[in-house]
């Protein structure tokens, strides 16, 4: 009896760790099955759009993509005006949105006394649930009338008259247009950007920024010093998170912009982009006009595309440098 | 109580019953955007009288065409009618279900609703870029005697294709020969001048915010906007105020006779009483339907519609056909369609 123990225990064992090893691959199908989906389903919406757009996309070489025209009565369509107001909207977003909400993820992790910072991160992330039809009515009802009363006709009265720049903020105080696009993106990523900013400075060990502190330096000298560095890749990890949300956003877009297939230098005129271009016309749009907008929609998997690998490649060369 | 709360259910048992056995008709139909308050307003009715429910989902007139086409709805309605080869070729059939007027809106400190008389050519002038300033010479010429500011127009058109912009390009090519080459007409144009608002109540939004600016809505949303309307001089050369009368008169006195499939757009209409921006908007139905009992019924609804469902429409602004039109669209039914 007692010489079969062993024996039973080492079938036992040997059971189970081939139980394990099964359940352990069956684990690993199932978690590549999922990262695969998301690959298949990303193809799948990209192959489908470039197959949706064809009659478009290869008519007359590169037509589409060097023309600034769009006439649904003659068909001939060209998709510069739209990429060129998504990526100006996108980049005036950026601009505006970053510093502030450095600012913000700043004061709240470094500066803000204890009882602050959760009411006005709660805030901040209130700010991300409001749906975009939401920012797209209170920027036409309320935003673009201030723009066109207080705004405009002072920049065009000031930065206006000033030889070059003027040409960027010249125009018709409308209220409508690039400008006033841009500064509703910025306010709908700001939260984005500056969540994940203050996540990651979280993250910063507290000895790096005491011993800095001990050293002598300012705040400011902390912060660009030593928390910037170590948090650097996933600061810009957040502001190209909020970049994408940019050059995707609909119909906040299409409430503000003011839909106007031109490439205007100022940002007081009105714009389209591709996004706003689809929401406004596919409803109605037959034949190759239904086949221009979803090249469109190819070409703005193209452009977000372009700008995740412009991205990646700060990032290498980041690296690079800091590993020098 | 047991008993009173059984026999309910026998008597809605039986209530179903004899609906099932009435044999209510679903019927689908699709399309446009402009007629489905109205459509909406009669199917209800509708099925109070008969007990046919009718689902119309507003999809777009684009939309309705696709839908009638492929044939997974009984019927379609589209603000553009389809040409002769393409009703051939899928053996489609189109007539009239409403119409509707498109009034120019504007947005001038000073000038009141109904007070300022645009004609064809400014209007197309002034949609082309061309007539720049409110007190420029062709719009004073129009409005002798009234003050008119020096003010820049701002031109805001519809960003979304649309049955209105339709109309409203017809008409400008039809008064202009400019527009016509330079732009023409189409339910989304490549517009010389000017913003665009998304939807009637996106152009009716911009044209209430924007000082000096001009744009083009139906008739309804320009009363429940309280928006400035211009009063138009009309292919007879009589000035004209956008009204159920006007409209009906451009129905009535445009061409039907002789359009074939009703294939006519009542734009530019010639009756001296004539609103120039009119609008129709069609139903698009198989001649030789799959389901003949759906069609009937379909037929039924909108021969109701235009027996019973006059004060529906005039209720929501649209303008119910004429008798003589709704007299020529039975004759139609009768000979083109084989049920």
């Amino acid at each position: 009896m007692q010489a079969n123990r062993p024996e039973t225990a080492a079938r036992d064992i040997e059971h189970r760790s081939r139980k394990d090893a099964r359940h352990d691959r069956i684990f690993r199908g199932i978690l590549r099955f999922c990262a695969l989906l998301v690959l298949a389903a990303l193809l799948g919406a990209a192959l489908s759009t470039l197959w949706g757009g064809r009659e478009v996309l290869f008519k007359d070489g590169f037509h589409f993509l060097t023309s600034d025209a769009w006439n649904p009565v003659t068909d001939n369509y060209g998709a510069l005006a739209p990429i060129y107001g998504t990526l100006v909207t996108s980049i005036i977003a950026i601009v505006l949105a970053v510093p502030v909400s450095f600012g913000i993820a700043l004061f709240l992790t470094e500066l803000a006394p204890g009882w602050l910072r959760g009411p006005v991160a709660t805030a901040i992330e209130l700010l991300a649930a409001i749906p975009s039809i939401i920012y797209g009515m209170w920027g036409l009802f309320i935003f673009v009338p201030f723009m066109a009363d207080h705004v405009e006709p002072h920049l065009a009265d000031t930065l206006g008259k000033i030889p070059f720049i003027g040409a960027v903020f010249d125009g018709p105080p409308l209220g409508l247009g690039i400008l006033t696009a841009g500064i509703v993106l910025a306010v709908m990523i700001l939260p984005f950007i500056s969540s994940v900013m203050r996540e990651v400075f979280q993250t910063v060990p507290s000895r790096l920024k005491e011993s800095a502190y001990a050293l002598g330096s300012t705040t400011w000298e902390v912060v660009w010093d030593i928390v910037l560095p170590y948090t650097r890749s996933a600061v810009i990890g957040g502001i190209f998170l909020g970049l994408g949300r940019a050059l995707g956003e609909t119909m906040a877009v299409t409430f503000v912009l003011g839909n106007s297939y031109n490439i205007t230098a100022s940002l007081l005129m009105p714009g389209t982009s591709i996004s706003s271009s689809i929401a406004n016309e596919f409803n109605e749009a037959v034949g190759l006009h239904r086949s221009a907008l979803i090249a469109l929609g190819f070409l703005l998997f193209v452009v977000t595309f372009i700008v995740l690998l412009i991205a990646r490649l700060m990032l290498r060369q980041l690296a690079k440098r800091e590993g020098k | 109580m047991f008993k009173s709360m059984k026999s309910r259910i026998a008597v809605a048992a039986a209530a179903s019953m004899i609906c099932m056995t009435a044999g209510a008709t679903d019927i689908t139909g699709a399309g446009s955007s402009f007629v489905y308050p109205v459509i909406s307003k009669w199917s209800a009715k509708f099925a109070e009288k008969t007990g046919n429910h009718v689902n119309y989902q507003s999809i777009g007139s684009g939309g309705g065409i696709a839908q009638i086409k492929a044939g997974t709805v009984d019927f379609g309605a589209s603000d553009k009618p389809l040409d002769e080869a393409t009703l051939d070729k899928f053996g489609l059939g189109q007539f009239p279900d409403v119409i509707g007027g498109i009034v120019p809106a504007f947005n001038v400190p000073g000038i009141d609703a109904g007070k300022l008389v645009l004609d064809g050519k400014t209007l197309s002038d002034i949609f082309m870029g061309k007539v720049t300033m409110w007190n420029a010479a062709e719009i004073a010429k129009l409005n002798p005697g009234m003050k008119l500011p020096a003010q820049k127009i701002t031109v805001v058109h519809r960003s979304d294709g649309s049955g209105t912009t339709y109309n409203f390009t017809h008409y400008l090519s039809q008064v202009s020969p400019t527009w016509k080459s330079k732009v023409g007409e189409g339910t989304a144009v490549n517009w010389p001048a000017g913003i665009g608002g998304k939807g009637n109540e996106g152009v009716s939004a911009y044209v209430k915010q924007i000082k000096g600016s001009i744009g083009y809505v139906e008739y309804a949303y320009a009363l429940q906007n309280h928006i400035g309307y211009a009063i138009m001089k009309n292919a007879a050369g009589k000035v004209v105020k956008p009204e159920t009368k006007t409209f009906q008169a451009a129905a009535a006195t445009a061409d039907w006779k002789h359009a074939k499939n009703f294939k006519l757009l009542i734009t530019n209409a010639p009756g001296a009483n004539a609103w120039p921006i009119t609008a129709t908007s069609w139903v698009i139905m198989y001649k030789q339907p799959k389901n003949v009992e759906h069609t009937k019924v379909t037929m039924d609804f909108f021969k109701w519609a235009y027996e019973h469902g006059q004060d529906d429409a005039r209720s929501l602004d649209y303008v119910p056909l004429p008798a003589s039109l709704v007299k020529q669209i039975e004759t139609y039914w009768k000979t083109e369609y084989k049920m």
